[in-house]
Order: C-alpha cells, then sequence, then structure tokens
C-alpha cells in the first residue's frame, strides 16, 4: 500500500518466550483509536428492538486496555451487541468502529478473538488439530504448543473436541480465541460450564493477556467474578445501558444493602416500611421473633424509620450491596427510582436519550 | 481510518495458508467419519457387482455393456458424493454453528467453501477410482486413460447442480430430516435416468419422463464420453444441467433467507 505502512508488513512474529507469549499492544498511530467506538447504535428484528430503540440507540466507549464487564439479564441485548461488535451482524441504526475500523471488515478480523457463548466445535478434529487450523487463519498467531500450556491441554492435545468436557472444551474454546494474538478479545460467558480448576486456568491465561495491554470485553452470569476482574461494568437492559462504571460506582450508586433482624414485625409491616425492596421473613422454631431479611435502597432510612416505630430489633446486620444485588436492582427493580444523578454523575437513568 | 490499516495488510501471503489448512480439515473430518465414508466408498461397488457384473455381455447404446455401466455407477458415486458430502453436510455444519464461529476468524467465505468444495471432489474422485479398480479385477472391465479423462471432466463439473440440491434440502428441512429426504430424493432419481438400469427396459412412463431430469443429462454426458448413441446434443446436456442449477441456486437462496429471519 502507502510506503508508510511497509514498515509494519516486516514486524518480526512474536518471540516464542514463555513468559510472554502475546506481542505487546501495538505501540504509535494505531494506539490512537479506541478498542471500541459505538454511536447511536441500534439493532432491529422485525418489530423488536433487541438493542436501542426507535428514539436513538446507544453510545459506548471503550479505550485500550482493561476488561471491561457487560452484564444484563436474559433479552438485554448482550449477544445483539457482541454480534455487532464482531461484524456478524449489521447495524439497524448508527456505526461501530472496532479497532479503528468497520468490524464488518474481513481484515478488522485478524486483530480480534472471541469465545462465543454457544462453542461449537467438530467433534472429529483434535484440540490440536483445531488450534493448528486456527493458527493458519491469522497473519501471527502464536505456538499452538503455547497456547496448550496456557489452557492447560498438554495432555489432550490428541483428544479429539467430542471426548472433552464442558469445562475442557471451554478452555480449548479460550486457546482458539487468542491463538491469533487478538488486540481486543472478547469472552461470552466464558466460565460457564467449567469446575474450579478450569477456571483457574482460564483467569491466569486472562491475567496474561491483560498484562500484555490486551483489551478485554466479558459478559457474565457470574457477577463476583465481574466485580473480581472488571476495571469497568457496563449494565444492559432492554437494549439500552443503565449504568456504566467501576464496579465500586455501580454498588455505590445502588446504595443497596441487606438487613436481617429478629423481630415482632409481620410482613405487611416490613413491607409497608419506606425504602424496602424485598422482604422475606422465616419463623424459628422456639421463638415468636421471627428473622427478617429485608433487602432495600437505604439501610439508613429505613432503620430510622424502623426504630421511630418503637420495633424492637435483636441480631442486626447491615451488610454492603454486592455486585449481584445492585445488578438485581437496576435489571429487575425500578430502576428509574434507583437512579440519583444528584450524587452520583456515573450513574445513568434508563431514560432513552434520543441521539444525544 | 488509513493508518489503522498499516499492519493488516501482512493478512495477504496467509490466504493459500488459510485455504490449505481448512482442506486438510475438511478431509480428516471426512475419513474419520467411517459412518458415511465406508457406504460412500462400498454403495457403488456393491451395485455394480450386484447389477453389472452378471449383464457384461451385450451392447448398451452402441458401446460394450461394461463400460457403459461403468460409467453410470461413476455417475450415482459422484452425485451421491455431491448431494451429501457437499450439500447435506455443509448445511448440517451450518446449523451446527460451526460456520458462524468461522465467521469470527479472519477465514474467508471463499476459503472455507472451497475447502469444502475441494474436499468432497476429492472423495468423489477417490470413490471413483475404486469403483474403476474393482471393474478391471472382478470383471475385467476398463476404459482407456482418454475416456476415462473425459468422463471424470464431464461428470466432475456436472456434480454443481446435485451439490446445490444437496444444500437447499439441507437448508430448507435442518440437519435431522436432510438426509433421509436427500435418500428419497436421490435413488428414485437414479431409477428414473437409467443410471441404475438402461432406459430401454424401463417402463413407459418412466422413459417419458427421463428427459425432464437432471440425472438424465448427467448421465447422458457420461456414456457420451465414451462414444454412445447419442440422445440429443452435449451442449443440450450442459443447458438443462445450467437450469436446474439455477433453480437449486434459487432454492438455496429461499431457505437460506427463511431460516435467518426465523433466527433472527
Amino acid at each position: 500500500m502507502t510506503p508508510s505502512t511497509t514498515a509494519h508488513e516486516h514486524r518480526p512474529p512474536p518471540p516464542p518466550v514463555r513468559s510472554a507469549p502475546f506481542s505487546a499492544a501495538p505501540s504509535g498511530s494505531a494506539v490512537s483509536s479506541p478498542a471500541l467506538s459505538v454511536r447511536g447504535l441500534s439493532k432491529r428484528y422485525g418489530a423488536h428492538w433487541a438493542l436501542g430503540s426507535g428514539q436513538g440507540g446507544f453510545d459506548l466507549d471503550l479505550p485500550r486496555g482493561g476488561l471491561t464487564a457487560l452484564l444484563g439479564p436474559n433479552g438485554a441485548g448482550k449477544s445483539t451487541l457482541i454480534g455487532l461488535l464482531l461484524g456478524l451482524e449489521t447495524p439497524t441504526q448508527g456505526t461501530v468502529q472496532v479497532l479503528g475500523t468497520d468490524p464488518r471488515q474481513p481484515h478488522a478480523r485478524t486483530r480480534l478473538g472471541a469465545l462465543p457463548q454457544d462453542l461449537s466445535l467438530p467433534a472429529t478434529l483434535t484440540v490440536r488439530e483445531l488450534l493448528g487450523l486456527y493458527a493458519a487463519l491469522y497473519p501471527r498467531p502464536l505456538e499452538v504448543e503455547t497456547v496448550l500450556g496456557l489452557c492447560d491441554l498438554t495432555a489432550l492435545a490428541r483428544q479429539r473436541a467430542s471426548a472433552l468436557s464442558g469445562g475442557q472444551a471451554r478452555r480449548l474454546g479460550f486457546g482458539l480465541s487468542i491463538i491469533g494474538d487478538p488486540e481486543l478479545l472478547f469472552l461470552d460467558e466464558p466460565t460457564t460450564a467449567m469446575d474450579v480448576q478450569s477456571r483457574q486456568i482460564f483467569w491466569a491465561g486472562v491475567g496474561a493477556m491483560q498484562a500484555q495491554g490486551k483489551t478485554i470485553v466479558l459478559t457474565t452470569h457470574y457477577l463476583e467474578e465481574a466485580e473480581r476482574v472488571a476495571d469497568r461494568v457496563v449494565v444492559l437492559r432492554q437494549g439500552q445501558v443503565i449504568a456504566d462504571g467501576t464496579p465500586e460506582t455501580i454498588k455505590a450508586g445502588v446504595r443497596g444493602a441487606t438487613v436481617s433482624f429478629r423481630s415482632r414485625l409481620s410482613l405487611s409491616d416490613l413491607q409497608a416500611a419506606p425504602e424496602v425492596l424485598e422482604a422475606t421473613l422465616s419463623h424459628g422454631p422456639e421463638t415468636d421473633c421471627a428473622l427478617a431479611t429485608v433487602r432495600t435502597r437505604e439501610p439508613e432510612r429505613l432503620l430510622a424509620a424502623l426504630f421511630a416505630s418503637g420495633a424492637e430489633l435483636r441480631e442486626l446486620q447491615v451488610s454492603r450491596a454486592s455486585l449481584e444485588e445492585a445488578f438485581l436492582t437496576l435489571t429487575v427493580g425500578d430502576f428509574g427510582q434507583a437512579a440519583d444523578p444528584q450524587t452520583d454523575a456515573t450513574f445513568t437513568p434508563a431514560v432513552p436519550t434520543p441521539g444525544a | 481510518m488509513t493508518q489503522t490499516l498499516a499492519p493488516l495488510s501482512a493478512a495477504r501471503p496467509t490466504s493459500l495458508r488459510m485455504f490449505t489448512a481448512l482442506l486438510r480439515a475438511e478431509l480428516l473430518k471426512l475419513l474419520r467419519n467411517r459412518a458415511f465414508l465406508i457406504p460412500s466408498l462400498l454403495l457403488p461397488i456393491m451395485f455394480f457387482a450386484l447389477f453389472a457384473l452378471p449383464n457384461l455381455k451385450g451392447r448398451l447404446s452402441g458401446v460394450a455393456a461394461g463400460p457403459y455401466m461403468l460409467v453410470s455407477y461413476a455417475a450415482y458415486s459422484l452425485v451421491s458424493t455431491a448431494i451429501f458430502a457437499f450439500g447435506v453436510a455443509t448445511a448440517t455444519e451450518r446449523a451446527s454453528g460451526w460456520m458462524r464461529q468461522l465467521r469470527i476468524t479472519p477465514a474467508s467465505p471463499v476459503a472455507y467453501f472451497g475447502a469444502r468444495i475441494g474436499a468432497s471432489l476429492l472423495l468423489g474422485l477417490g470413490s471413483v477410482l475404486l469403483l474403476l479398480l474393482f471393474a478391471r479385477v472382478a470383471g475385467g472391465v476398463s476404459l482407456p486413460a482418454g475416456q476415462t479423462a473425459g468422463v471424470l471432466l464431464r461428470l466432475l463439473l456436472g456434480m454443481i447442480p446435485f451439490a446445490l440440491l444437496g444444500l437447499a434440502i439441507g437448508l430448507g428441512l435442518g440437519p435431522a430430516g436432510a438426509a433421509p429426504t436427500a435418500n428419497l430424493i436421490n435413488l428414485p432419481l437414479m431409477f428414473a435416468s437409467g443410471i441404475f438400469y438402461p432406459l430401454d427396459v424401463a417402463p413407459k412412463f418412466i422413459q417419458t419422463l427421463a428427459p425432464y431430469l437432471p440425472a438424465y443429462h448427467y448421465g447422458q454426458l457420461g456414456w457420451g464420453a465414451i462414444g454412445a448413441t447419442p440422445a440429443g446434443s452435449e451442449a443440450s446436456h450442459w443447458l438443462v444441467l445450467a437450469g436446474y442449477s439455477g433453480l437449486f441456486a434459487a432454492l438455496c437462496l429461499w431457505a437460506y433467507r427463511r431460516d435467518e429471519t426465523r433466527r433472527g
């Protein structure tokens, strides 16, 4: 092409050094384009908006590096979004730029890796054959042996795909997603069907990619995982971004907590108390003081109201919302009220933003 | 925009490597699918042994019966390969999600389909060579090299409409229903086109029907290549096969679109 491009063509392949198998994130001009840039994106299937809406789509920017978790209940639009980001789908409205190019361009895929949610592999090919096949599809692949080691599949290299357990198959899927040494990696529900051991191996591999400055986008149902590994959490609901921030800001934005105590209060008393999202009562065998578990957005206001009513509370415990509870509050609860833009600027209410 | 294209130009020299790797994977898949491979290779030989070997004397359409029926069963073998090994199997692979998975990689659809076509052609060629070997050893039937090449050239190219037919069946009926339905179409088609036994001894209505069927014209191309009395010009046979290719391609497109909207 142009003279300025030829210097890159002769970039040496990544050295097969065991400690750092990946090539470092590219330096220079390529870095100036963000990992992801989504503008006014929406996707409609028939009359159903899987992502965005008729009034407007959503925007999402992801700089290079870091691990972003996409959360949302089934049908929130996560898979549609991933499909659009991978160039498998065409946006109804809006634009998608991945590493500075349209992902539907075939050449963009040389720099992407993806582990799909429903991995499907030819049953009769072996682990090594599949990795070798994928390696041949990318211009600067990692060594097959390196990836076998990273995914702890060396002992299973001669096994056919059909003979792998669920966790082993997911590990192979992870290996296939990284063998092209991608700059941007999508992992759709990666740890589903993985046992504890597979998970440890998998997260070590993800850590190795993170250390090289790769950008990782993850969807998961295991919220404790997102809480532990993600730098940023984007929560989707009904095709809209309803929250976007670090795990801490998301939790803080919800300010949820679980309060538990023993008291003589009835379930209807509890449900009538302020700021209660959900309440359950369990009666012990010996006492008339039932154990109440109350999920609340504002434990301070709830407890103040309960004490003011003269209720006697024993064994009182207040625990901060985990990301899981924050997630439930956002996606199930009356999220419009949960948002408090005055105190938390990163917390975006789920009102469709017409083309802002 | 333009500056980010820079590191990608290195992808170009890999397209041959891509194709070779995909072809190798397709061949391995075919060779390891014994339940499919063994019948594919043995059925033409078995039919030749059952129907042709006891009837080697005499002449058919002006040529010796042995070579004539050798061409018939080679045609049967290649039509089956096109329908099943390419058409139905490709549709099944699409339903399994493997094709979508490859779309995430830089592998081009051209390389993928090229590899599938290449593997199917090699399987068809292998089964015909086995049949030729069997005919020579068991029945002393052989074709001169020039005629063999002429037959193969025509029959391999003529596989296209049958590959599209298999694909349309697979896309339209899904992985479970495709194979039985394809059999239900393939075997009667062979009987009604004069491939399994000469049309001269067929019932009148089949003789009337045959010229409307693609496999009849496919067979005529093969028999013509060994000097059998022509039934219509070679160009007319190609024209009919091209017409059927267009029809089956349209069916594929229709079934593909219907399936895509259903998935969405």
